[in-house]
């Protein structure tokens, strides 16, 4: 199907299938139950995972094909933002050439950024573009007020010009839409005690994160995919063979940094507004952290952990101590005070803390990140069934090593 | 001339700032191999052991003086810090005072054993792993210290002042025979100047009069052959380590007079001390110091009215630009050796 093998295109109509039910699978629980902060069937969290899965995808074509690790891919991510709201501004609010620009222009950014920092690898690589990512923040802050708003933001006015939408006679900012079709509008079903909402924005981030990750599949099956896997283990070697890496690492970089900008511009399409805060290195060290808490070199991993960090923090957040108090409520008055305080430390405020743990813990212990931990559960999981089986697959010696970029 | 060396003084503190920590940042990274993008946490931890040691001095317990009412009508209570009760109001009031220079002894210790910690409960594990893991699982553990700082001390930042006898500012210039009221510049940055000088030049000497730093000068060269003689280099190295996360956690104390100290102070000093580290030359303790002051001092002079004139917000983005000149045109950096991470 569509190029892919069979194994791939089953995979990828698992993902296609995943994403088109995401807001019936985020809503397990059913109202009312005491379960119900678990739901992450909302639009906005379901979007968001939607768009740093994009985002995610894009960073892990640079760093899990090549590892060049870039701390500054924040900066194509806020530079996107911008130019879709600047087309919402000046043009239309219709979003798809607002994509395209924030694609366009995040893709000259990174033919600029990248043509410089990927003269360096290592850990210079790491700094040049972190300090490129810093210097499109303060000025952002700063000199390109004009362009960026400053420390206000960039946002929507009455007396934006739109020239393709025509003179509006309304006293209200006008929303997103596609074609006419309002960005914000939802359509809600309740069923089975639960509210399922079908939301224009999130179809809309899902068709094309999954146009995204299609891309990508092509991508990491490709030749090219081959070559920026040869850069990652030997570099040194293939300049001996007589080939120049250069082109082909820009390339990569110059793709993800316009997946960057398209997860930027979707963000800004949600959400008509853009601030410098979207270029901080904090923005980049996330998307780091996703891709490495879900496995950076594969394809689901990136997805796996922009999903799982969103709805964490989404979750997490919103436990404070009194819904902790009325869990633990069954525990002996003391004993309870103490399970609250400590549970209390890692939720609501205390997320950052419990993601800076996760994290360095799966750096430590599972630098494959959750899909190398969900391989091996598998793994476990087949063993115990045929304990008894001589030639098991798990023997090193009867066979090959799995090839560590397969999914 | 006057605009010039004014400029000048005004980038030596941040300067020092800068050429402290990333002295610390060289020493790990000379020595252990390691790039530790926690370091800019530990120099926030030391400017909150200034924040502690002046909280604790200040603790105090009340009292009600009948024979005053506040404003209420009901007695007044009076707070005596426990220190002025013991040690009588004029030293225990001079302790208080002085709670920033003494908080320099009190963090120490308390920097010595973190470093001790961080190196041989978490790094350690990583000598062998590659550059890219050794920064996620330093910059993971920022994060943790950062929220651990955050849960005890707040999220606001805590003015720390530095004693009363540095609180203003002098005429520098009048002191060396320029114009008067051209050069003010505040006691507590010179204080903060030569501070790090001293420690600079502590460090320093220390490296090479010390048959200690000798071993480890040795050990950076060749940790291999000095393991083979028999000299066990990882506690040396650890040791380094310790001393590292001193000298940056003093960079920190020092500074909580002129930054009140804030839970996220440690990452915007990590990212600007990592381009000094690498301007100056990975691994280049001279390299590190020098880049610090030249980086300092070049943001102060984008910050003119002057040059900002010509090029708006350069002062923004300066040493950024000079990161990206030098690292283009001098890949090893200003003093950096050969064949010291050169890829």
């Amino acid at each position: 199907m569509l190029g892919l093998n069979k194994t791939d295109s089953k995979f990828l109509l698992i993902v296609i299938l995943l994403t088109i039910f995401t807001p019936i699978l985020m809503q397990p629980f059913a109202a009312n139950s005491g379960l119900d902060q678990f739901n992450g069937g909302y639009p906005d969290l379901m979007q968001k995972v939607a768009i740093f899965g994009i985002f995610a995808v894009g960073f892990n074509i640079l760093f899990g094909l090549t590892g060049y690790l870039s701390f500054g891919h924040a900066a194509f991510l806020g530079i996107g933002s911008y130019a879709a709201v600047w087309m919402f501004k000046l043009l239309t609010m219709n979003v798809i050439p607002a994509i395209l620009l924030a694609m366009i222009v995040s893709g000259l950014l990174a033919v600029v950024i990248g043509y410089i920092s990927l003269r360096r690898s290592g850990i210079y690589f790491s700094i040049l573009t972190l300090a490129f990512a810093q210097m499109c923040y303060k000025m952002a802050y700063s000199v390109l007020t004009p362009i960026t708003n400053g420390e206000t933001g960039l946002q929507l006015s009455l007396s934006d010009p739109r020239v393709l939408d025509g003179a509006t006679t309304s006293t209200s900012l006008p929303v997103t839409n596609i074609f006419g079709l309002a960005m914000n509008s939802s359509y809600k079903v309740e069923a089975l005690n639960r509210v399922f909402t079908f939301n224009v924005g999130f179809y809309f981030c899902a068709i094309i994160a999954i146009i995204a990750f299609y891309v990508a599949i092509r991508l990491f099956r490709s030749p090219f995919g081959m070559m920026l896997r040869a850069v990652k283990s030997n570099q040194q070697r293939m300049n001996y063979m007589g080939l120049n890496t250069k082109p082909y690492t820009l390339a990569a970089f110059v793709i993800s940094g316009m997946y960057a900008g398209l997860a930027g511009g979707l963000l800004a399409a949600m959400d008509p507004l853009a601030g410098a805060d979207r270029m901080l290195w904090t923005a980049s060290g996330e998307v780091v952290i996703m891709t490495i808490l879900g496995g950076a070199g594969t394809l689901m991993g990136p997805v796996l952990g922009a999903g799982v960090i969103k709805y964490l923090e989404n979750i997490f957040s919103k436990i404070n101590e009194t819904v902790l108090h009325s869990w633990f409520h069954w525990l002996p008055d003391g004993i309870e005070e103490v399970v609250v305080w400590i549970f209390a430390r890692f939720t609501g405020e205390g997320w950052h803390l419990t993601l800076g743990i996760t994290f360095m813990l799966v750096v430590t212990f599972l630098p494959g990140g959750l899909v190398e931990g969900l391989k091996r559960l598998a793994r476990l999981a087949r063993k115990g069934r045929k304990k008894t089986d001589k030639f098991d697959e798990s023997d090193p010696d009867h066979t090959p090593p799995p090839s560590k970029h397969v999914v | 001339m006057d605009a010039i060396l004014l400029q000048v003084l005004n980038g030596l503190d941040k300067g020092s700032a800068y050429a402290l920590i990333a002295l610390g940042l060289t020493l790990i990274f000379g020595t252990l191999g390691v790039v530790n993008f926690a370091h800019g946490a530990i120099f926030m931890i030391g400017a909150f052991c200034a924040v502690t040691l002046s909280r604790i001095l200040s603790l105090s317990f009340e009292t009600i003086d009948p024979t005053k009412v506040d404003f209420l009508g009901n007695p007044a209570t009076i707070k005596t810090p426990y220190v002025e009760a013991w040690f009588g109001p004029e030293f225990g009031g001079a302790l208080i005072d002085w709670a920033v220079p003494l908080a320099i002894l009190f963090s120490i210790p308390i920097m010595i054993a973190v470093g001790f910690i961080m190196e041989r409960g978490l790094i350690k594990h990583f000598y062998k792993r590659p550059h890219a893991d050794q920064i996620l699982v330093t910059f993971g553990l920022a994060i943790v210290l950062q929220e651990v700082i955050k849960y005890f001390y707040g999220a606001n930042p805590i003015s720390t002042p530095a004693p009363e006898v540095f609180k203003g500012s002098f005429d520098f210039g009048a002191m060396f025979g320029f114009d008067p009221n051209v050069i003010i510049y505040p006691y507590w940055r010179m204080v903060y100047f030569l501070f790090a000088a001293v420690v600079i030049g502590a460090v320093f000497s220390f490296l090479r009069f010390t048959t200690f730093g000798m071993v480890v000068r040795a050990g950076m060269a060749d940790r291999e052959t000095v393991g083979l003689l028999g000299i066990d280099i990882d506690r040396r190295f650890t040791i380094m380590f310790g001393l590292a996360a001193a000298v940056a956690g003093m960079a920190g104390v020092m500074y909580a007079p002129i930054l009140s100290p804030n839970y996220h102070m440690g990452m915007d000093f990590l990212v600007l001390s990592f381009v000094v580290v690498v301007v100056g030359g990975m691994g280049s303790l001279p390299g590190a110091v020098a880049a610090g002051f030249l980086l300092g001092v070049l943001e102060s002079f984008a910050s003119m009215n002057e040059i900002k004139s010509i090029i708006p917000g350069i002062d923004q983005i300066i040493i950024y630009v000079v990161a990206i000149i030098i690292l283009l045109t001098r890949p090893r950096g200003l003093l950096g050796k050969r064949g010291v991470m050169e890829e």
